[in-house]
Order: structure tokens, then sequence, then C-alpha cells
């Protein structure tokens, strides 16, 4: 114990921890253009800063809450939980990897799935939560895609997804990696069906995500800046020993190289998509008449 | 050291070189050792079985990558005949790395597509160290429809250390080409037969790996991120790649085991290398044997058996979790 606790007891210090944890709560400042911003603020934008634009990290519930009308909702898979299969332990054992990640984020694993309607289109739509061991795909992400894309099916509705990655789950290994194989496979069911599949690709998609369920929408679309790709940019630099071109694996450089369809600004989102599913699937709203 | 074998291997190495010199020293002269060197030859054997019969994880990431492992060409040269090398995707390029063609086994005709890697410097540049780019997968794609349109039965060679993390491999979507892939082996109306025969590298490896079958040789590896990758990240150094290999379960046996393989492909003592022709047959039986299997299965319900196979793949708890107030 230092002279100052001996002095002071623990209880300034306490104090100044409480005091540094309610600001935090109230401001928070943009990584990208530095400004400070007000966390009420925030949350109206959909975590977008609004001066300049950046793209923060969002929640999959906050996502969906956003996306989806209010009613009906309805979740899909959630009482499906992650295992060990392999007891896998690295510096850490996955169990307790497991359990910190679902106290921190309040989810059962990294993906989040709804069934609902956006303007009164009925759709199913699923979200990656990337605060849970930064969205990586196991077998509960891929059980809860497929069941996902099951609902499509049942109901004939379109499917969303919204990813956020680094890619297969390391601690599970091969059961990882068949993820990719699994909710692909799946994904030609509703491709048969005629049923369509948009995909949002959100920073960051990366890995097994990317090579797998993310790239295969009808519509492939990104939001701003969002880094996206197979290997991470780390990997290839060490690679290819050379540095890695200005905006490398980001959104606008995956719509001039063909890969996606377009870029979307979260804060259009639900309207942009709404358009474009609309269409494709001849969605007519009921309209009562009003006199 | 002899470079011929891999340091858990030295014992033997140095049993086989005591051989050679006696063999050496009694050529022409009228001293007999024939009995000492069948002694010994009997003890190599012995020895070799004892350090095979308990390879950790690690070891057999080691042989998988050994340079004198039979690769692809070689399988396909030796099992197949009437082999026609089919080139290029038909928009930007022909990968080396990915190698695909028409062939007959047994008489009946087939499609082949393998991962090479290049046997010395000059071919393995050439090949890319066996990592394809995204046009090798979309030309594997192209030769995979073309089976299918012409009812042609498909085997994958599987060997590689994962598909190429390039620029260029970026730039033309390499994330695409392997989803691609994905989707579309999935539903295939032409039986697929996959064999892991050296390193099945991630992403790169199952991009020519959704198949009705799945063999693995016996010390051939299969695995989310090589075991130098999983070793960097999660255990923060790279040089922990042992310690990664065994908690990943990446052999054929532990895989097996876990019900994601279908069949261990035995290898003969000490390495396919040690005895390629009786690599060539064994592998060659199976295949014929598999073929001729899938080969009687009517379409829909292949098709069927694949599908719930993939969706099988998998483990999760069901029960609900009251959550914590």
């Amino acid at each position: 114990m230092s002279w100052l606790e001996k002095i002071s007891g623990s209880k300034l210090l306490s104090a100044g921890a409480r005091k540094r944890n309610v600001p935090e709560g109230l401001w928070t400042k943009c990584e990208s253009c530095q400004s400070v911003l007000y966390r009420a603020e925030l949350e109206r934008t959909l975590e977008v800063c609004p001066k300049c634009g950046a793209h923060r990290t969002i929640s999959a519930r906050q996502r969906l809450d956003h996306f989806l009308d209010a009613e009906p909702r309805i979740e899909l898979g959630n009482e499906l939980g992650p295992t060990d299969p392999l007891k896998f332990r690295d510096s850490r054992k996955y169990t307790e990897r497991i359990k910190e990640a679902q106290a921190d984020t309040d989810e059962r694993d990294a993906l989040v799935v709804m069934r609902g309607q956006l303007n009164g289109l009925p759709l199913v739509v699923t979200a990656f939560e990337f605060s849970f061991m930064g969205g990586s795909m196991g077998s509960v992400v891929g059980e809860k895609f497929v069941r996902g894309v099951n609902a499509a099916l049942e109901h004939g509705t379109p499917l969303v997804l919204f990813a956020a990655s680094g890619g297969a789950r390391m601690q599970e290994s091969l059961f990882s990696l068949l993820q990719m194989a699994k909710t692909s496979a799946a994904l030609a069911k509703l491709a048969e069906r005629g049923l369509p599949f948009i995909s949002v690709m959100t920073h960051p998609t990366m890995g097994g995500v990317s090579a797998s369920l993310a790239m295969l929408g009808d519509i492939n679309i990104a939001e701003p800046k969002a880094l996206i790709g197979f290997a991470g940019p780390r990997v290839i630099e060490q690679t290819v020993r050379q540095k890695l071109p200005e905006g490398f694996q980001r959104a606008e450089f995956l719509l001039e190289h063909g890969h996606i369809d377009m870029i979307i600004d979260r804060r259009e989102m639900r309207e942009k998509l709404y358009r474009i599913l609309s269409m494709m699937t001849h969605f007519a709203p009921t309209i009562t008449a009003q006199n | 050291m002899n470079l011929n074998y891999l340091d858990f291997e030295q014992p033997v190495a140095e049993l086989q070189q005591k051989i050679e010199e006696l063999r050496h020293a009694t050529a022409g002269s009228e001293v007999s050792l024939t009995e000492e060197i069948a002694r010994l030859e009997q003890k190599s054997k012995e020895l070799t079985e004892q350090v095979f019969s308990n390879l950790t994880p690690w070891q057999v990431a080691q042989m998988a990558r050994h340079p004198h492992r039979p690769y692809a060409l070689d399988y396909i040269k030796t099992i197949f005949t009437d082999w026609e090398e089919l080139h290029g995707d038909r928009h930007y390029h022909d990968d080396p790395a990915i190698v695909c063609g028409v062939a007959r086994l047994e008489g009946r005709a087939c499609v082949v597509i393998g991962q090479q890697k290049g046997r010395d410097a000059k071919e393995r540049v050439y090949r890319n160290f066996g990592m394809p780019k995204p046009e090798g997968y979309r030309k594997a794609l192209r030769i995979m429809q073309l089976a299918e349109k012409f009812n042609l039965p498909i085997i994958t060679l599987i060997d590689t250390p994962g598909a190429y993390p390039g620029i260029d491999a970026e730039q033309r979507n390499q994330s695409e080409a392997i989803a691609r892939n994905l989707i579309e082996l999935s539903n295939l109306r032409t039986p697929v037969l996959a064999t892991v025969i050296g390193e099945g590298g991630s992403g790169g490896a199952l991009a020519i790996g959704v198949a009705d079958h799945v063999m693995m040789l016996q010390h051939s590896i299969y695995s989310v991120i090589s075991p130098e990758g999983c070793a960097s990240i999660l255990f923060k150094d790279a040089g922990r790649a042992s310690e990664a290999a065994e908690a990943m379960k990446i052999t054929a046996k532990d895989l097996f085991g876990l019900k994601l393989i279908d069949e261990i492909v035995p290898e003969p003592l000490g390495g396919a290398h040690r005895d390629v022709p009786l690599m060539m047959s064994t592998l060659k039986q199976k295949l014929i044997t598999n073929l001729e299997r899938l080969r009687h299965v009517p379409m829909t319900q292949l098709l069927a058996t694949r599908y719930d196979r993939l969706m099988s793949y998998g483990t999760y708890d069901t029960a609900p979790v009251a959550k914590s107030a």
C-alpha cells in the first residue's frame, strides 16, 4: 500500500473511479474526428458520428431494434448456447472466454436472429454481435443462421444479414470451419426458392464469415469505410512484404473493384433496404382507405 | 543430421546409415554380414513403428508438409489414366496452384481437381506454394460445373497451406471465390469425393472440400487456421505452434473421432513418401470403392444426404438458461 492510500484510505480512490465513470456514460469521443459527442445523440444517430459520419460499432440488438418494426418480433434460436467440444485452452480456457463474453454482452453467442417486419414487409434478420468474441463464427452462430434461413423458407420471406466478424472461431477449430459450408448450403435452399438474401457487411467482415455467408448476397451492401476481406491486413503485409495501398479492403475499395453493389449509410439503411426488398418481392402494402 | 528425415525420425536415420555403411563395407569382400544387416533392418523397422505409433499432432503436421510427400499431380499421374489437364477460369488467368482435368479411374471417366505444391524452388514459386488465388477457385468451379453437366463424378485432392493472402487476391475477391464454391458444391448434381492428401488449410481447403465423402490420409492435417497462425493469435507466440496443433485437433485420427471426416486412408510405415507405390495403390482402391458406392445412390438421395451432413456439423447446448438478474 502506498503512503497516499494509507493516509486517505480507499475512499478517495474509489470516489475518483466513480467520478471517471459518470462522464464516460454521458460523453464520448469520436475515434475518427476526435469530436466530443453527446451519448444520447449518438444513440439517435445509430452510433454514427454526426460530425464526420464515422460508423462506430453498434450492438446486434440495437441494430435490430432500429431496423425492425416494433411489432411483431419473434426471436429465433435463443435457446442455443455454445459448448466446448475440444476442451480448448490457449492462454485461457474457451469456457472462461465464453462466460466473460456472455457477461459483457448479455448474449449467449455472437448472432441474434429475429423474424419481424420492415414497414410491414415480413422478413428474417440476422445480426452479428461483434462484442461477443469478435463476432467469431462457431457452431452456435452457424446453427442460428441456418434457423434464420429455415424460418425465411417456411414463411416465404427474404433474409437480411448484418455481418460484423473477425472470422471463424478458432476455439472450435474444424467445427467452425465447417460452419462456412453449413451456412452456404442453407443459402442455396433460399436461392432455389427464389427468396432474396441481402448481405450488409459492416466493420469488420473478415475471414471465414466474409468467405461464406456474407459474400453470398443477391445484393451485397457495405457500410461506409467498413473493412471487408478474406485475409487480415497484417497477414497480407507479412506475406507480400510491401505496404498496402491506401484504403485497401475498405468498402469504397470493394465498390470500385466490383465486389459489392452499393455502400449505404447506416442512417438510411432501413429506408433503402425497404425500397430494394419491396421491389424484389413485389411487395405492395395494404393501404387502408382514409375516409 | 540426415535431411531426408524429420528431427523425430533421427534415431531411425542413424540406424539406416549404419546399415548402409555395413553394406558398403562388405560389398565385394568375403566376410558376410547378411545376418547382421537383417537384424539391424528388423530393428530399424521396429524403431520406425515405435516412433510412428505415437506421433504428436505437431509431428503429424510436419509429416503433412514433408517436402518428399507425394503431391496431387503425383497421385493423378499414377492412379489415373488418360489425364488431360484443363486450364483457366475463362476470365482472368490460369492458376497453377490448382490443377483440374478429366481422367479415367479404372476405365471410368471422372473429373479431378487438386491443389498442387511445387517440388523444387522454381516450381514452388510457380505454384505459389500451393496457395490458390480467386482465379484458381473459379477455374475449379468451372470444371465442377462441367462435371455436373456431363455426369462425371468429381475427385478432389486437398493440399494447401491456405488460400493466398495477397493484395491481388483480395482485389479479385478471394472471399467471394471461396464462398461461391461452397454454395455451388453443396448442391452440385454429381458425386463428390474429397481427400486431404497433405495440408487442409482452412477455407482455402474447404473450397474444394464440400463432398459426399471426405477422407484424410493418415498423416495429413485439416484445420481452421495453421498451427502457427493460431499460436500467434491466441498464444501470442508463433513459436507455440506445437501447443496450438495439439489444442485444435487437426489430425485425421482426431477428426475421425469427432465425426467431422468419414474415413482415414492408411499410409505406409514412415509416411506416404517412404513407399510411394503402396500409397498410390491404397488410395486408388479407396477412391474406386467409394466412387462405385456413390455412383449407385439416386441423385435426390445423394443431395439430401450431403445436405443433412452439412447441417449436422456443430455442437451446441439447447437447454434454455435462466438469465441472471
